[in-house]
């Protein structure tokens, strides 16, 4: 102890040997938006894990971000369940994004079977996406859809209002939208890098 | 021709055993008059304490102070048989009832299941899971196959020459033979099946008529044997009974499970599904709780059965203890099995879609889920239905459309919002009373979100809110 080396100097001398974080394997599930797959670390949504969106209110962007992923399953025959949504589904909106309804189950479930359905859904296998608006997730429950996602081998993606982004959260990915004063995301936690730094536009949810 | 048997040696019993959960307390099956009663069956551990078949019920309880005591029924009985003859009827359509055993006619069924070593171990493993003792021989007649499983179990003769042979060392008391002829035999020194053989014909007949003779003849199949083919019901319906009462609804998973997977082995043997069944909770005195399960297609698995009955029955509230538990499904529709891909890319280990759907359902509701599809209406409010019969309706592209959709359209509060496009008018509805008359808005709020808005023509004041384009 006491001796001081300085890092440059054993860099130099090539007596460290500096190690490099493994690239990690690009993602198969793309956003649909070149600017978000381009800051996330995988190029895409984290594959078998949670996504957690974090809103400030309804209908500031949510579908928006969602819809091109959906498309794309959709129309390779993947099915989605769409857990205790907030609202109805406008079909003529989903239609008009690309959205095949026919592969899209909408459950309906009181606020305390919000997760257990989820967890069933994702723990089947049988879906390729499941959206869950719970009430009340504790970080527990959250926990236990990161490992059914796992599991099934299917992306979760929970939305939740935005004052639990201080809280810590299990997910893989957690993103925050903001509609003012226009339409961004911005990465709040990224797994497998680090969040950047700046917010990626959204393109409106109307045009 | 080739015939399995299989020996139920202890039917009454297993029927009885198979609906409670298992124990090791010592069980006995009474019968016999009041007066007289006399053990008809005990099981393992009453066994080991002493106790034994045609033993009189005094002398058991002598022997054991205490065991649980159920009478012995006739009809429950027969009606266990019948169940083995319907999963049977799986694997032959030739299946014969003999006293205490199933006979089925396999020559055929092997070149489906594999050799009769396979063959055999698919039943032994059938009977297993069902939950019945069993014995299984199979010789080229249903009597030599009958005689062959209450000697020795796993047995098996493939053709007729053998058959002389392996029946040779088999005492006559043994061998089924007509009523008081074995013992006759046995008076007049015939000891066994061999011997009985080399007696002349002739001689035979006249001492012990021709029933003797051609229970020989069908023995050695130099005769066939008429046998009634068994035909399966069209409806299935079971009753379990038990001697205690149960009060929560978690100590019927128990039976449930054994009645799905007897309705699950049914359904395999006739090649059926079933779409809803009725599960009847019989009560000391109130009329029986009526759980009706559905499914959205015919199913035969066991675990799914068991799946969805478990989530209604967990939702059920007992008025009154439940002393039997009852099954009927009348309907029996065929069974489609579902395709899967060759190169399915999902889990190996994944739950087919229809089963996860069963599975919400069963807990959250008959409607909890929905599909939605477009209508041929252009009022937003009917545009869409969840309704199963719908027509689909072309599409309509341009106009925008929200993303979320509000059930019914709520007043606007807040600051006046920003108009971004249009008016759109919608006036329509005529034909029906519905007629609705409004200008439709995009507009953005002073939160950023953008808001599906509408207003009386030509008014830009009170406005209704009825979609997010989320």
């Amino acid at each position: 102890m006491g001796q001081v080396v300085a890092l440059d100097s054993l860099f130099h001398s090539r007596q460290v040997w500096h190690g490099r974080a493994a690239p990690l394997p690009g993602s198969s599930e793309p956003t649909g938006w070149p600017m978000l797959d381009a800051a996330l670390p995988t190029g895409g949504w984290p594959e078998h894990a949670m996504t957690e969106i974090l809103l400030p209110a309804d209908g500031v962007g949510e579908l928006q971000l969602l819809l091109p992923t959906l498309a794309r399953m959709t129309q390779a025959k993947r099915h989605v369940m769409v857990i205790a949504p907030p609202y109805v589904p406008c079909v003529a909106g989903w239609e008009a994004r690309g959205v095949v309804m026919g592969q899209v189950d909408i459950v309906q479930a009181a606020d305390r079977d919000v997760l257990w359905a989820a967890e069933q859904c994702l723990r089947s296998g049988s879906c390729a996406a499941v959206l869950a608006w719970p009430m009340h997730a504790d970080d527990r429950a959250l926990r236990r859809l990161q490992v059914a996602a796992d599991t099934g081998k299917a992306l979760a993606f929970v939305f939740r209002d935005r004052r639990h982004v201080a809280h810590a959260s299990p997910a893989a990915l957690r993103l925050e939208l903001e509609g003012e004063p226009s339409p961004r995301v911005h990465v709040r936690k990224c797994r497998g890098g680090n969040p950047p730094a700046q917010a990626i536009a959204l393109a409106a949810g109307w045009s | 021709m080739l015939w399995a048997c299989i020996l139920l040696p202890q039917l009454a019993l297993d029927g009885v055993l198979r609906r409670r959960p298992p124990s090791d307390e010592p069980l006995v099956l009474v019968s016999g008059p009041a007066q007289g009663r006399i053990v008809h069956a005990a099981n393992a551990a009453a066994r080991a304490a002493g106790i034994y078949r045609g033993q009189r019920l005094t002398a058991a309880q002598a022997l054991l102070p205490s065991f649980a005591m159920i009478e012995h029924d006739v009809g429950d009985e027969s009606h266990w048989h019948r169940l083995l003859a319907a999963w049977a009827y799986r694997y032959s359509g030739d299946v014969g009832l003999l006293p205490h055993a199933v006979v089925l006619e396999v020559s055929r069924s092997l070149n489906l299941f594999g050799p009769w070593p396979r063959f055999e171990s698919l039943l032994r493993e059938d009977l297993a899971g069902l939950g019945f003792r069993h014995r299984i021989a199979l010789a080229p007649t249903p009597q030599a196959a009958y005689v062959l499983s209450g000697v020795e179990d796993g047995m098996a003769v493939m053709d007729v020459p053998k058959l002389r042979g392996a029946l040779s060392f088999i005492d006559v008391a043994r061998a089924r033979l007509p009523e008081g002829a074995a013992a006759s035999l046995q008076s007049m020194g015939i000891r066994t099946l061999a011997q009985l053989l080399a007696l002349p014909r002739a001689g035979l007949q006249r001492r012990f008529g021709g029933e003797l003779v051609a229970h020989i003849d069908r023995l050695l199949g130099d005769e066939p044997s008429p046998m009634e083919s068994y035909r399966p019901p069209d409806t299935f319906d079971q009753r379990m009974e038990w001697t205690h009462e149960i009060e929560h609804v978690e100590a019927l998973m128990f039976p449930l499970r054994r009645l799905t997977g007897d309705l699950s082995a049914y359904l395999a043997g006739r090649d059926g599904g079933v779409q809803r069944f009725e599960l009847l909770l019989e009560h000391r005195d109130a009329p029986p709780t009526r759980v009706s399960v559905g499914m959205l297609a015919a199913a035969r698995e066991a675990s799914l059965l068991f799946d969805c009955a478990r989530g209604r029955l967990e939702r059920v509230e007992l008025p009154q203890p439940v002393v039997a538990m009852r099954l009927l499904a009348p309907d029996l529709p065929p069974f489609v099995p579902a395709g899967r891909d060759l190169f399915d890319a999902r889990p190996a280990n994944a739950m087919p879609l229809d089963q996860l759907r069963e599975r919400l359902r069963s807990r959250l509701g008959e409607q909890a889920i929905q599909h939605l599809r477009r209508t041929v209406d252009p009022r937003p409010e009917r545009a869409q239905t969840s309704a199963a019969h719908a027509k689909e309706a072309p599409r309509r592209e341009g106009l925008p459309r929200p993303t979320w959709l509000l059930d019914t359209p709520r007043p606007w509060r807040g600051p006046p919002p920003e108009l971004l496009a249009g008016p759109e008018r919608i006036e329509t509805g005529w034909w029906d009373g519905g007629e609705i008359r409004r200008d439709y808005y995009v507009a953005r709020t002073a939160h950023g979100q953008y808001a599906w808005i509408f207003g009386a023509p030509g008014e830009q004041g009170a406005w209704m809110l009825h979609g997010w384009f989320a």
